[in-house]
């Protein structure tokens, strides 16, 4: 009898397993052309694709748009971006609208295998239907290029796609956004791109063990790929709150007045993704990340940034006078301010996002490999110094901006700066 | 790797590797030696030109990160040496030996963009990024207050890079 129980058991089980585990693959069409879609369509998925920033994760060859190829190391291996362009063999051209609908909010190919979650579908589930047809329609009228990049280098058992579906169960949930009918329009809009197709928390939300984002962690910022995504909730460390203003500038410009300049995945995400996006839409972002920063109003942030300057100038470090020299000879030239005009293109060091963050990695790879034009700002540039300061030296100007900055030491200076002369 | 960029408002294209310091191309390249050598590090100043008007040191900045812009040099600040900054050097007679003025002159045009009636604590720590072996630092903050009163600072044709809030971009 309990034999029969078990054996009953165990056959649940394996059917239960099969039916999370097994998706059916969905049906090849011909690839539509590029007329069957409106031209409303395709431009609205355009901007759409910009708020998503589809480009720069699939595309590694500029020639090659949307080709996939770009790697993301993972600990548990490396994993290559697929390619998405409408080629029949390499890319999604045999995709209909529901196969690629289901792989945006369920993270399954086409063919039933599960994708992993670097994609993240775990954002794109709440993408609304209509924005996924223009979003298909965009795709799929753009050049069909014959690629394939490099195959996922994954340790076992993470090679095997079937156990994402034992992921899903514990950290996805697939689900429409939903908007809060106490908040505005504008706020409901912003809230939607950024936990929709911005996937904002991909990089800005601390990860477990498992590669999912930490759910109570959300927004308290984080080391992507060597570049420290800052908390943009209120545990952030910087001395200004963002305000609207501010977050409208840098999202719109790459640079704000208070806080600094977008680098690393950043810059591509304002320069190439957000700059096809309206004006109105960037203001709902910056309404949005106000609210969860609890910002302070313009005049009021005005003050606390003039304040806080006046405070680091004024601040002696009668034990680390090297920083200090060494600050007002290569540093001031380009980064002083007077207290009552700070300049984005005078970055306020003691304001600095890269210098208040709880990791010294922004401050010492932009100190030491400098920021191209354009990643920043817009005709601003800076050269990288490795040549110039030492190992000592640059650990006695990071302790030195950090202590003007009214933050707590960084640890281990010596092995994070080590660490950034390899980048 | 093919880099272009305008230099004193005229077309530079270059077949160097990336990493080339813009010296070099301004110099051993373009042919214009106004704009000197010093350190080689970053940390004289000697070296100083315009990167879209801004000041930044050409020793250690790469023809790489500057493809597509605008740089000026000493001989492009002014029209036949005239900027009011190249005047009130001048009147104050600020060099001595003169190596290191054309890089000191190109910073001063950035200090007063940013700060157009500066103080002395504002020139000391804009300009302390400057070395002169001569000691002219009294003189050269002199003729910086001298430049400070007499207009526009910027360089000749500059174009002005986007500030923040300046502006409306017009992206809608």
């Amino acid at each position: 009898m309990i034999k029969k129980i078990l054996s009953g058991l165990i056959v649940i089980a394996v059917v239960v397993a099969f039916l999370i585990v097994w998706k059916p693959a969905i049906d090849e069409i011909d690839r539509p052309s590029a007329d069957s879609f409106s031209q409303d369509q395709i431009a609205k998925g355009k901007l759409l694709a910009g708020l998503g920033n589809c480009a720069s994760c699939h595309t590694s060859d500029p020639s090659k748009p949307l080709a996939g190829g770009v790697d993301f190391p993972t600990p548990f291996g490396t994993l290559y971006s697929t390619n998405i362009s409408p080629h029949a063999e390499q890319g999604i051209g045999t995709w209909s609208e529901e196969a690629f609908v289901r792989a945006m909010r369920e993270g399954v190919s086409r063919d039933g295998s599960h994708l992993y979650p670097a994609f993240p579908y775990t954002h794109f589930t709440k993408v609304t239907d209509e924005d996924l047809s223009a979003l298909y329609a965009y795709v799929m009228s753009r050049q069909a290029v014959d690629h394939q990049g490099p195959d996922n280098q994954l340790d076992f058992p993470f090679n095997l796609r079937m156990l994402q579906a034992g992921w899903k169960t514990l950290f996805f949930d697939e689900e429409r956004f939903q908007p809060d009918d106490r908040k505005g329009d504008a706020w409901n809009r912003g809230a939607y791109i950024a936990e929709g197709l911005g996937h904002c928390t991909a990089c800005h939300s601390p990860r477990n063990a498992f590669g999912a984002e930490i759910a109570d962690k959300t927004y308290n910022g984080a080391v992507v790929d060597n570049w420290y995504a800052p908390a943009l909730n209120t545990t952030h460390a910087a001395p200004v709150p963002w305000t609207e203003d501010e977050l409208y500038q840098y999202l719109r410009s790459g640079g704000s007045n208070w806080h600094g300049i977008a680098a690393g995945s950043m810059s591509s995400v304002v320069h190439k993704g957000l700059i096809e996006a309206p004006n109105d839409d960037i203001r709902a972002l910056a309404v949005y990340f106000q609210d969860l920063t609890g910002a302070v109003d313009s005049d009021e942030a005005a003050k606390v940034a003039a304040a806080h300057v006046r405070q680091a100038q004024e601040a002696m470090a009668p034990d680390n006078r090297t920083g200090e020299e060494l600050f007002t000879s290569a540093c001031a030239s380009c980064h002083y301010n007077a207290h009552s005009s700070l300049k984005a293109a005078r970055p306020e060091l003691s304001l600095n996002s890269a210098v208040t963050a709880p990791d010294p990695v922004n401050l010492l790879r932009i100190t030491l490999h400098g920021i191209d034009e354009p990643t920043g700002l817009r005709g601003l540039a800076m050269p990288g110094f490795r040549s110039g300061l030492s190992d000592a030296d640059l650990i006695a100007l990071a302790r030195y901006l950090r202590q003007s900055s009214g933050q707590p030491p960084w640890e281990n200076l010596e092995q994070h700066v080590q660490d950034a002369r390899q980048l | 790797m093919t880099i272009q960029f305008q230099l004193n408002g005229e077309a530079i294209s270059l077949d160097v590797p990336e990493d080339t310091p813009l010296l070099w191309a301004i110099r051993d390249h373009a042919g214009l030696t106004g704009t000197k050598f010093g350190c080689g590090i970053g940390m004289c100043g000697a070296c100083t030109v315009h990167l879209n008007g801004r000041a930044t040191r050409s020793c250690i900045t790469t023809v790489g990160s500057v493809d597509g812009q605008q740089i000026t040099t000493i001989e492009g600040l002014g029209q036949d040496g005239e900027h009011p900054l190249q005047q009130a050097w001048v009147d104050a007679q600020a060099p001595q030996c003169g190596y290191c003025q054309s890089g000191q002159i190109m910073q001063a045009a950035t200090l007063l963009q940013d700060f157009p009636n500066p103080t002395d604590e504002q020139i000391n720590q804009i300009m302390s990024g400057n070395l002169c072996r001569c000691m002219a630092y009294v003189r050269i903050r002199k003729a910086i207050h001298l430049a400070a009163g007499s207009g526009d600072s910027s360089s000749a044709g500059a174009p002005q890079f986007y500030e923040p809030g300046q502006e409306e971009m017009s992206n809608a």
